[in-house]
Order: structure tokens, then sequence, then C-alpha cells
């Protein structure tokens, strides 16, 4: 099934059986995940469901117990972040971690600044800076106002060009549209599309449907620590998609739309 | 823009984005060019509440003028010279004070170190004949060691930097008064090279000026030099002539002092190796990755930790550098006095050295400062002590007075934090 909805290519990034457990508790069993270059897949599942514990594993956060991972085609193991980031996998948590007292150059380049001579060459990073948020057609006014001024979305553009500096392959981003405004969101979105036009596999964790029917490839479910289905977005429904994250067809969210149907049809 | 076309509004973003330097085309930046553009953000600014240098400045003309007014020999050539001797060893140890702020921590000690550093030196160098330079470096060692202490103690154990440093504040005074023994004061012979260095080492009036006008020039080239460069990358460029306003600006404030000093003794080695080092931290916080990762932490401790600072070795080396300026300023104040002793590093020290980097504008709350800021807020601690000295009012009225500015000094930090967080500038 796998075979039919990815395309042609090998995956950039991909795991297999990959297992993780806590003392008594199987955080993930058996796992399957692909990413391709230039594809945005959706991770979705209910609280408790493995997807903070799977991204911590391909960070290199936690180390799985079992399980094979290949990057771009090669047999690959993290055991740190800055493994993970060295390979070519970065990461943009919840949390932006963003100093607000730095301005949006210094953000970007944190922990890895140029130098000129002895001291910071802030010309090229500041030049630099601005290539990287035109590429992502990023909507910032100046690259030398503390962050602390910049708007939820802004933010959030911040965090995923800093991501991007290493140049990687895939990027993950954690929640990236929650706590954002109507067309913040839409601008985050925006950033994810531009992303994968930029020929980077794109791992979307979200919890908001329309955010992941919008600009996601592929959804993968999981549910219970399990692989719960991979859907093709452009042959399914947000409907089937909700099936799979809580394991039955008939759950709350198909009843409350129900029931507001036969209301709608009362009245 | 030109008044040719017929369209103006249509027109402009097109043309505009064209012509401009790439930090300058989004059409929602406020342009301010000339000197009322440059006015014009200067007042924004304020208004926001990012208010940098401008109370302390304001605050050291209020503070000047009045005791001008009360005793025509406060602003005298030599009164000003003694006020550049008293500044120096404080506001070394200032220094210090302002780097654990940046990170957001505190050092309550570095009194007690400056007076066990002094111990150190006179017990050695007097008592046991050995070379000054040796005695300085065992000085300045024993206060980087302790710093490591602090530092270690800190990112091992989790232990408040305010709790540690109160315990060093205790246990370093004890320590003082254990190495000078008995005796409890020992003299630094008057001929020494420390005593000479502190009490009677002044530029020739030449020299001063050459120093004033070799640090106009360093200016002015790196300005130049950093518009070109940003001219080449397509970024936007200072405008020479503000350049150059400011060059003069810069060379009066440094020329006049300076001239006034020179009509008594001159600028002290004393009081310059202090200027000096404020430079040299200025550049190290503002234009290296040391710097940038301390200014990182005191703003957000876990974001410097995820992109891959050594946070540990950050705290250890801030802490040392704390430690160390505080024994070299101990050194300084050993040498003006000519003396260790029990009170060495006593008294107000400790707090004169805190309240002067708080009062230059470092924020309490990390992340925010500069070095210069140990150099104002140290001019204006002691134009207080010394202009009250002046018109004849003693330590209550100067611990009452100081206390009062560095509470003025808080608020006015509180303030301009909320006000910075109510107009978006952190």
């Amino acid at each position: 099934m796998t075979a039919t909805l990815s395309p042609a290519t090998t995956a950039v990034l991909s795991l297999s059986g990959v297992s993780k457990r806590f003392g008594a508790v199987q955080a993930l069993k058996d796992i399957d995940f692909d990413v391709h270059a230039g594809e945005v897949v959706a991770l979705v599942g209910d609280n408790g469901a493995g997807k903070s514990t799977l991204v911590k594993t391909i960070a290199g956060v936690y180390t799985p117990d079992e399980g094979a991972m290949t990057f771009d085609g090669l047999p690959a193991s993290v055991s740190s972040p800055a493994e993970a980031q060295e390979l070519g996998i970065a990461t943009v948590f919840q949390d932006l971690a963003l100093c607000d007292n730095l301005d949006v150059v210094a953000n970007l380049f944190l922990g890895r600044e140029l130098y000129t001579g002895r001291a910071l060459d802030e010309v090229t990073m500041e030049q630099e800076s601005w290539r990287l948020l035109r590429q992502l057609s990023a909507k910032i006014p100046s690259v030398r106002i503390p962050v602390a001024s910049l708007s939820g979305g802004q933010r959030q553009t911040v965090a995923i060009a800093r991501s991007l500096l290493g140049a990687p392959k895939v990027v993950m981003l954690d929640e990236p549209t929650a706590a954002l405004g109507v067309a913040q969101t839409a601008e985050v979105l925006n950033l994810v599309e531009r992303l994968r036009e930029n020929g980077l596999g794109v791992i979307l964790i979200s919890h908001n449907m329309s955010d992941v029917m919008a600009v996601a490839d592929r959804v993968n479910v999981l549910r219970l620590g399990r692989n719960n289905g991979v859907f093709n977005v452009s042959q399914t429904s947000s409907q089937e998609i909700i099936a799979a994250i809580t394991g039955a067809t008939t759950n709350a969210v198909s009843q409350r739309a129900a029931r507001r149907e036969s209301q709608e049809e009362q009245s | 823009m030109s008044a040719s076309t017929p369209t103006p509004e249509a027109q402009a973003p097109a043309d505009a984005t064209a012509a401009l330097p790439a930090d300058l085309q989004d059409e929602r930046l406020i342009a301010s060019q000339g000197i009322g553009g440059f006015l014009r953000v200067f007042l924004s600014r304020l208004r926001s509440g990012d208010l940098g240098s401008l109370p302390v400045v304001v605050g050291l003309i209020v503070i000047w003028g009045a005791f001008q007014m009360q005793n025509s020999a406060f602003l005298s050539s030599r009164n000003l010279v003694n006020l550049t001797q008293q500044s120096a060893a404080t506001g070394t140890i200032a220094l210090g004070i302002v780097l654990v702020l940046l990170l957001g921590e505190i050092d309550l000690s570095v009194g007690s170190i400056s007076g066990l550093s002094a111990a150190i030196l006179a017990v050695g160098f007097v008592g046991h004949g050995w070379s000054l330079p040796l005695a300085i470096l065992a000085a300045i060692a024993s206060g980087a060691v302790i710093g490591a202490v602090y530092g270690l103690l800190y990112t091992r154990f989790g232990v408040p930097s305010f709790v540690i440093t109160l315990a060093g504040l205790l246990g370093f005074l004890g320590l003082q008064l254990k190495v000078l023994g008995q005796e409890g004061s020992i003299n630094i012979p008057f001929d020494s090279g420390l005593v000479k260095f502190a009490q009677a080492s002044f530029l020739s009036d030449a020299a001063a000026y050459v120093v004033v006008v070799a640090a106009v020039a360093v200016y002015a080239a790196t300005r130049l030099r950093s518009n070109q460069r940003r001219a080449a990358a397509g970024l936007s460029t200072t405008p020479v002539v503000t350049l150059a306003v400011r060059a003069v600006a810069l060379l009066l404030l440094l020329a006049i002092p300076v001239y006034i000093l020179n009509r008594d003794r001159g600028v002290s080695y004393m009081f310059l190796l202090f200027v000096a080092l404020v430079v040299v931290f200025d550049f190290v916080i503002r234009r290296t990755r040391w710097g940038r990762s301390v200014l990182a932490i005191g703003g957000n401790v876990e974001a410097a930790r995820r992109a891959g600072i050594n946070v540990r070795a950050v705290y250890v080396s801030v802490f040392v550098f704390c430690s160390s300026l505080a024994a070299l300023g101990g050194l300084l104040a050993a040498g003006r006095l000519a003396a260790a002793n029990q009170s060495s590093g006593g008294g107000d020290v400790n707090l004169n050295a805190i309240a002067a980097a708080v009062i230059g504008g470092t924020s309490l709350f990390g992340g925010r400062g500069t070095a210069y800021s140990a150099l104002l807020g140290i001019l204006v601690i002691q134009s207080i002590s010394n202009g009250l000295s002046l018109v004849n009012l003693g330590s209550p009225e100067r611990y009452m007075i100081t206390g009062g500015v560095l509470l003025l000094a808080v608020i006015i930090d509180s303030l301009s934090r909320r006000s910075r967080a109510s107009h978006g500038r952190a």
C-alpha cells in the first residue's frame, strides 16, 4: 500500500521497525515511517499516541531500542540532537527557543556565528539572513529588531529559517500553528509549502486536521504507539483519518458531526 | 520618487525595491533619513522605554550641577583628577558585576575577593619578599580560582549564585583576616611599582591627546570599513555626514575631559587601565561569539543550550572573569591606599560595585546592558561620595543618597522593561 502512495524516489529518511520502551510502557512498537524529498508528511495521533516520542527519536533526543533508520539511502544512527543536525535533520520544537533580547540576525546565527578576523561578521550574517528570509518569502520588516517585537507567525518564521541554516534535508515542525491566528497560520502553511518547493522533506506534527489536509501530501497516523495507517491526502477524507486516530468509525468527533447534521436538517 | 512620475503611489514600490538596500525594502519600515530622521528614531526609542545610557548621563549632569553650585571646587581640574583616581578600583570591580548581571546572575562577594586579593599581595610582596609581578599574579589567580569554584558550584549543583556568593562574602572575608594575620594591616612601600602606578603615574599631556586622536581614528576607520562592506553586500550604510558628526562628537567627548584633567596632574595610568578594560570588554560582549553567548543565556538559557552553546562553560568563564576583575580592583585599591588591612574591600565596596553596574544601566534581569555602564555608574557613585565630602557631609548622607540613587536606577530599569515589553522591544 505504501509503495503506491509514495513518490517514485527513494525516501530521504526512512524508519523501519522502530520500538521504544520506557520501563513497562511500550511507547513505540514496530513503527515504519518514510519521508521523501519534496514531500510533506503529517504525523498525527491522539495524545499519548507516541508522536513526541517518535519526533524525539528522529531528532536524536531518544535512542530507539530496536529498529533501523536510513538517511539518504544509507544506514544511520543518531544518538544526540547535534548528530541529527549534522546528518541533515532539523527540528523546530513547539516552544521556539528564541532569545527575546537578541535581534533576528543574532537568533538565526546563535551558536554558529560567522567570523571575520577576531570579530563577528555582522555584515555577512545580515546579508545571509535576508537571503534566507527572502527564500521563505518571509514578511519580516527588519532583521535588526529584537525578536520580542515580532508576531507569533514571524517568530515561527525565524525559528524555521534558523533550522534551515545548516542546509538540512529533512525539517520536523512540532505543532507550528498551535497558538497562531488565522492569518499567521496561513503564513506558516505557506512556509511549509515553500520548504516542499525547495525540495526538503517536511515532517509536520499537528492536531489541526484542516492544516494537515491543507498542506500534507501523506498522513501517517499513530495510535497507541503503533502505525495505524498511511493515507494519501488527495484520496482520503479527514473523517477517515479521524477514524484512524481514534480507532473507531463511531467516535466523539463523528458522533458530533452526525448530530450537527441532523440538527441542521431539522431546522 | 521624482515629480515627473505621474502616479507616484503606484510606481514607487517597484522602483524603491530595485534601488533600496536589502534591509530597507520592506514597505512597513518608516524611512528615517538625515538629522531629522535620526532625532525621530531617537525619540521613538525613548518613548518605548529603550533608554540606554540616557538616565545615567542625565543623572550625572544633575549631580555635577548640584555639587558645583554648592562648592565651586567640585568641577575643578584637581578634584576631577581625584574623581578619576577614586573611580578606577571600584569601577574595575563593577565591570565584573556587569558580566554576571548580563547572565542574570549576581556576585555578592566581590568586596571580600578584592580584600583577599589585596591581603595576598601585601603578605606575599611585603611579608614573604615575592617579586611584585609574582604577587600580582598570585592575587589575581586566587580570584580566578574562586570564580571557577563558584561556576562549578552553580553549574554542577544548581545552587543559586545569590547563595553561593553570599557564602563567599563571609568565607573570603574570614580568609582575608586569616591571611593578614595578627597585625591586621600591612603597609606597601611607597617606592613599589604598584603604589607608584596607582598614586603617581600620569600620562603626559601630549600622550593623552595622542590616545584621544588614536581612539577617534580607530572609531572612524572601523565605521568606514563597515560601511564599505555593507555597501558591497547590498545593505544600508550610515551616511558619511552622520559618521563625521559622530566622530567629531566623540573627539569632543574625549578631548574636553582630557584637556580639563591635563590642567592638573592629567590622565592617570590607573584610570586609563580601567577605561581600556571597559573598551575591551565592550568589544568582547558585542562582537565575539562568547559575548553573544553571554547575552543569549541572559535572555533565554534554554534557547542558548538548544543552539549548541556550551552553557556551563560560559557560566564558569563569566564567574572567573568577575572574580578576577574583583581581585584586580582590590590590587588597585591597595595600591592607592599603599596598604592592605582588615577593612580592605569591606564597607561599601561590595555594594558600590553592584550599584554602579545597575545605575549605569545594566539590567538586573539579564541579557541587557553594556560594559560602559560600569564606567558611567561608578562616576555617579564616586561623584556623590566626592561631592558630599566637599560640602562637609559624611558617611550618613552618602549612604542614604547612594541608596536613593540605586533605588531610582532599579525603578527606571523596571519601568523601562515594562514599557519595552508593551512596545515590543524586549
